[in-house]
């Protein structure tokens, strides 16, 4: 298991904005009538999304009422899933995949350059509290291992230059282009694919 | 190697588009309604010949759990759950069917809904998926615009509607019964087997559950027949499986390719082999990260089917092949995989959440040379404590891959490891220690 706390500085209040509430309603309807509580997940990821990219206690709370759930069943699901930020990590959110097979494909480059580029220690905001990063558990793209993740985007084929090319950018504010930074549009084979070869060359 | 018109999934590669007009043109869609019309019993039983195996990981005959489904819909409707919370470390399969050939999956929506008389589908997907998943959401979109699905889906007189859930980062919402509380709006501890989901699923009511994979298959099986299926592969490994080759090996890819393949082809052939040439492979996890790992002499003449690897006392899983050379320390691999286990236990059964985080903490001082000559014996014993004792398959998920270090590399740690803390007094080694206390340091 992970531990996993709420941030110690917590805003007073929480409300669904217009577009966020309208969202939450599409998702609620997407559940049978009185199971409304399945929608759980989706509200958290809709507050997480209006609140900067994390989860005050006070949203927890207002979803609870808009669920008609206790809040402590809203906190549960809360924590218990590693997605939900508990606490700020700035408008660019890096997750550096450190598992077994992103591991032994350099991984560890990944982490060094987002040491020297954004914080020494993980889930710490930059200097300009623009950025944090962390190390995840495998976010399933081993083929183009390794990689990471920054907000909802893959970035694959990476290394340690092409990493801090990266962070340079988004410490600039700017968004870099998802995707491999191999050039690679799809998992198949890199200059060595030999199956449905008439598809390619047609 | 498999011809390419016996592959199932043509756009693996995303050569020609993966919208509605495109995906007919493969063949999705053509002909559903003459599908449905020879019935369910019809499509159970083509299903049961072809000898599909569930593609999720454990390997269960799909025709035969669609049969455990009630005949009859009683006062509470049916469901047909889709997982794609693909997680496990290795595996990449799944999010090619979404982001490529995503009407295969729909479609196969229909035909399973149709077959197992469900009304709603809910297409759970791991939340880091997410960009793939809007790329799903988008092809769902479009098949109810083209009347593929919602009333009277593609003419066959079925109403099916298709929802995706997003998941939110817990490995073990992959476990069916977690998949269902997670889908609740509860956090995913897995449910007491029996009752199985089959009876008593989603909301109390009977729920069948896939991977993406293996419906993605039902509606290709159907068109061309259980026959051409089964005819790939051997007896009861049948068909083609998308093989994801990643680790050290020169072009990490994902492949369709047959079941029963030799390990050693997908490797040499489709993967450009392993980085420093076949001598310089050290040992081969078949099938994600929860199987235990195949040392180089065995993986000569390994076939990938089920059967097959659980003869080597591993298994096929989701055929996730990490290919791991003599480069990389293979303790210290080890040791970062029960790192994952010990962050992924949901903390629900004790052998298992405290279990987890033991092995990674043993195997870490492994690694580095730092364990006791008797701690070796006590990691085999931890493994055999958590396998068996929990409610759900993560148990033996977590201590299969130590259990198979064990058995094939079990010198290489001895010879790491010969402190005797008893006798030369210079080693503080907790063995038992609050979790959370390493947690602040560690974790």
């Amino acid at each position: 298991m992970s531990l996993r706390k709420p941030a110690k500085d917590q805003p007073e209040s929480f409300e669904f904005n217009a577009s966020s509430l309208e969202a939450a309603n599409n998702i609620v309807a997407k559940y049978p009538k009185g199971k409304q509580q399945s929608a759980v997940m989706a509200l958290l990821y809709i507050a997480q999304r209006q609140n900067n990219n994390w989860i005050p206690l006070a949203a927890m709370k207002y979803i609870a009422k808009f669920l008609d759930m206790p809040y402590i069943k809203v906190y549960e699901v809360a924590t218990f899933y590693t997605m939900y930020n508990l606490s700020p990590v700035g408008k660019y959110f890096v997750q550096v995949c450190t598992t077994t097979p992103c591991m032994i494909r350099g991984a560890n480059k990944l982490v060094e350059a987002c040491k020297e580029k954004i914080s020494e220690n993980e889930c710490e905001l930059s200097s300009d509290k623009s950025c944090s990063w962390m190390e995840v558990e495998c976010l399933g793209a081993c083929v183009t291992a390794p990689m990471m993740q920054i907000n909802d985007d893959y970035y694959e084929d990476l290394d340690k230059e092409k990493t801090s090319e990266i962070l340079d950018k988004i410490l600039n504010g700017e968004t870099p282009k998802p995707g491999s930074y191999r050039g690679r549009i799809n998992n198949e084979p890199e200059n060595n694919r030999k199956t449905l070869t008439d598809l390619k060359n047609a | 190697m498999l011809k390419d018109q016996d592959r199932i999934f043509q756009n693996l590669y995303n050569d020609k588009g993966s919208d509605v007009a495109a995906s007919q043109s493969r063949g999705d869609w053509v002909n559903t309604k003459e599908i449905t019309e020879k019935g369910r019993d019809w499509i159970i039983n083509e299903i049961k010949e072809s000898q599909l195996r569930g593609r999720g990981g454990a390997g269960f005959p799909t025709g035969l759990k669609w049969s455990f489904a009630p005949k009859e819909v009683g006062s509470r409707p049916h469901y047909l759950v889709i997982n794609g919370d693909e997680s496990e470390p290795g595996t990449c399969k799944d999010r090619d069917i979404l982001r490529f050939e995503p009407h295969k999956l729909i479609e196969g929506c229909l035909i399973a809904s149709y077959a197992v008389q469900a009304h709603v589908c809910y297409i759970y997907i791991r939340g880091e998926y997410f960009v793939d998943g809007q790329k799903l959401q988008a092809a769902i979109d479009e098949a109810y615009e083209k009347k593929l699905l919602g009333k009277n889906a593609a003419g066959t007189g079925w109403d099916l509607d298709i929802y995706i859930h997003y998941g939110a980062g817990a490995y073990i919402c992959g476990e069916e019964t977690a998949l269902l509380e997670s889908l609740e709006g509860k956090k995913g501890q897995p449910r007491l087997k029996p009752p199985f989901p089959a009876l008593i699923g989603l909301y109390g009511c009977p729920t069948i559950i896939n991977n993406v994979e293996t419906i993605a298959v039902v509606p290709t099986i159907l068109r061309r027949g259980a026959k051409w299926f089964a005819s790939l592969g051997r007896e009861k490994n049948t068909g083609t499986k998308i093989f994801c080759i990643s680790g050290n090996v020169n072009n990490p890819c994902n492949v369709e390719e047959e079941m029963s393949i030799p390990l050693k082809e997908l490797i040499e052939v489709h993967a450009g082999g392993v980085i420093g040439g076949w001598d310089n492979l050290q040992a081969v996890i078949p099938g994600g990260s929860s199987m235990p790992l195949i040392p180089k002499d065995r993986c000569e003449t390994l076939k990938m089917d089920f059967d097959a690897c659980v003869e080597e006392k591993s298994g096929l899983g989701t055929a996730g092949i990490v290919v791991i050379n003599k480069d990389q320390d293979i303790i210290k691999c080890m040791a970062r995989i029960a790192r994952f286990y010990k962050h992924e236990s949901c903390g629900q059964c004790t052998p298992c959440r405290e279990g987890s985080g033991w092995m990674w903490r043993m195997l870490e001082r492994m690694a580095k040379g730092d364990a006791t000559k008797d701690e070796v014996d006590m990691l085999g014993d931890v493994t055999t404590q958590i396998a068996g004792h929990t409610i759900c398959a993560f148990g033996e998920g977590s201590s299969w891959p130590v259990q198979g270090l064990l058995r094939h590399f079990k010198k290489e740690i001895q010879e790491r490891n010969n402190l005797d803390p008893i006798v030369q007094k210079k080693n503080n080694i907790p063995y038992l220690v609050d979790q959370h206390l390493l947690d602040k340091k560690n974790a």
